[in-house]
């Protein structure tokens, strides 16, 4: 690994003075560390942001939340008001990673952690996110779990996150603190695809620190289901992360956004708009399904991911219809 | 991101770091390159807590950081800077009594060879602790019901500790009895 210096931030501004040429935030350090000791990631200095006194989950008024991006997985997970007002979030937090992974982790490094592709992750081979302009040879190569929807001829990863699926469903912002102030992104805006720039995964300017996020009031059931290589501890091949409401037999508000398929949590709106105000029946869900799935465009070893994420979109939505 | 051109000839820094571990003081001057597990088993001799993977896959050098469970191979100690550690060495009593967790692991069979067991120790002692707590899992139908740790639970809730000799049903077991007769271990 290479030396680096190490900086402990006390307050946001501190950090982001810190914050020189070559310097990266650590957080939980569960992916970063990893990727130093791969040769992947090179700081020449660590500015510490997990004892930030963005420590905290904050229930407002309305029933939205803010949650503080030092704020643990586990605690995040464990919070009686996630639960109960958004437990897709809490079931999201608790399908990734382990326990003693969730302790380390926090909120703003479980957003920015970086693909789980092979390649990128070894510094040896050719990788466009890693080194621009270098190739990408999971097109060809080893790509079983990577992209169906919205890849481009650079890059083909997914993203990792479980939390960030439930968040893109839950229509949550990100908080961000420059140097020339804050700023509040939507999810969908805060995330990319790889088009024209496969080394940036999101829209994060360098040296911004993620401060919280915000998750506005939700107020029907939720569900996140995840389908993985093993029973648990493993990364999503495919997931869904759902809420669904129901009147008199019609959907009258629904939620979805699918994990494991794109270089970003994947908003389904077109699903979502095949299905407002249709029958809450296994027909309409199937042909909301279908409806996200047609722009899907498999790679030689990923086409399974399309019957897997149609038929996981179908079972969430039908365990969640019945529960109303 | 840089990765093409580390030039390599950068000086290492070395920082001042101090870790109450199984409830003894030490002040050290590390690399800040190193991991908790180094300098546990490197600066401490404490090697019970065991390396696998060195990338948060196993769970074999799972420690009690400040009361909760961690991979000390992924937690920089330079950052964990005034933490309480416990290590399999410290699970124990003073008077070197075993601890509920121990005495169930060898009563059921919990283990073969015996190199994951130190983590699955020290994880097992933070699930009872976790449970207590009122934390959930995912194996909860209701996550925001109140976890009753049954066989499902425990599965899930210990499956960041792999065991190659796949002594998993006595583990299972361990845990379970573990849950019954349990002491106030964590911490230190
Ligand atoms: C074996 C293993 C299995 C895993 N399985 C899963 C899984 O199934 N599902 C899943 O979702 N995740 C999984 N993870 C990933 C895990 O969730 C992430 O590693 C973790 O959430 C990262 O959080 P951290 O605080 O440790 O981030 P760090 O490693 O500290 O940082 C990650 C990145 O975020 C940046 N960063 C951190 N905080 C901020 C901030 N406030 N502002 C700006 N930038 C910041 C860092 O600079 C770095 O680039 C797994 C990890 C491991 C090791
Ligand atoms: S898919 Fe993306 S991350 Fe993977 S090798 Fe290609 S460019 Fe790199
Ligand atoms: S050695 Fe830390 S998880 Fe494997
Ligand atoms: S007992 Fe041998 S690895 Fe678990």
């Amino acid at each position: 690994m290479r030396p680096f210096g190490y900086e402990r931030a006390a307050t946001a501004d501190e950090a982001l003075a810190l914050h020189e040429d070559g310097a990266v935030y650590l957080g939980g350090g569960t992916n970063l560390v990893d990727l130093m000791r791969l040769g992947v990631a090179t700081p020449s200095r660590l500015v510490d942001v997990a004892r930030l006194p963005h420590d905290r989950v904050e229930l407002e008024v309305d029933g939205g939340l803010v949650i503080g991006a030092a704020v643990t997985n586990s605690d995040l997970a464990a919070d009686r008001s996630v639960r109960e007002g958004h437990p897709v979030l809490a079931e999201a937090v608790l399908a990734g990673a382990s326990g003693q992974i969730r302790n380390l982790a926090t909120v703003g490094g479980n957003l920015l952690q970086r693909t789980r592709c092979s390649y990128f992750q070894d510094a040896a081979k050719p990788c466009n996110k890693r080194d621009p302009g270098s190739g990408c040879p999971a097109r060809e190569g080893e790509h079983h779990n990577l992209a169906i929807l919205g890849q481009s001829e650079a890059c083909v990863a997914t993203h990792p996150s479980d939390m960030a699926v439930a968040l893109a469903a839950l229509d949550a912002s990100v908080r961000v603190r420059g140097r020339s102030g804050e700023r509040v992104v939507p999810l969908e805006d805060f995330y990319r695809l790889p088009d024209g720039a496969p080394d940036r995964d999101t829209t994060l300017e360098p040296g911004e620190l993620v401060t919280a996020v915000e998750v506005p009031p939700l107020g029907m059931p939720s569900r996140y289901r995840k389908v993985r290589e093993r029973a648990s501890f493993a990364f999503a091949l495919v997931s869904v992360a759902a809420a669904l409401e129901v009147g008199n037999g019609v959907v009258t508000g629904v939620r979805l956004a699918l994990g494991g398929v794109a270089h970003r949590p994947w908003r389904a709106r077109r699903a979502e708009d095949a299905l407002r105000g249709a029958a809450a029946t296994e027909e309409s869900f199937l042909r909301a399904a279908e409806a996200e799935l047609e722009a899907a465009e498999p790679l030689r070893d990923n086409a399974y991911k399309v019957p897997l994420a149609r038929n996981l979109i179908v079972r969430t939505l039908m365990e969640l219809g019945e529960g109303t | 991101m840089d990765s093409a051109n580390t030039t390599g000839d950068a000086v290492p820094v070395r920082a001042a770091v101090a870790l109450a571990v199984n409830g003894t003081e030490h002040r050290l001057d590390v690399d800040t390159r190193s991991s908790l597990l180094d300098v546990l088993r490197e600066d401490l001799g404490l090697t019970g807590t065991k390396k696998g993977c060195d990338h948060g896959q196993c769970g074999a050098c799972t420690v009690l950081l400040d009361g909760r469970r961690a991979n000390a191979c992924l937690a920089l100690a330079v950052a964990h800077d005034g933490a309480r550690v416990v290590t399999v060495e410290g699970l124990a009593e003073e008077d070197g009594r075993l601890s509920a967790v121990q005495e169930s692991f060898l009563e059921h069979d919990a283990f073969q060879c015996g190199y994951c067991t130190p983590g699955q120790l020290c994880s097992a002692t933070a699930v009872l602790e976790e449970v207590r707590q009122g934390w959930p899992s995912a194996a909860a139908a209701d996550v925001a019901a109140d976890p009753v740790l049954d066989d499902d639970e425990i599965r899930e809730r210990m499956s960041g500790n792999l065991c190659r000799c796949g002594a998993y049903p006595g583990i299972v077991a361990a845990v379970h009895a573990a849950a019954g007769r349990s002491r106030e271990v964590t911490g230190a």
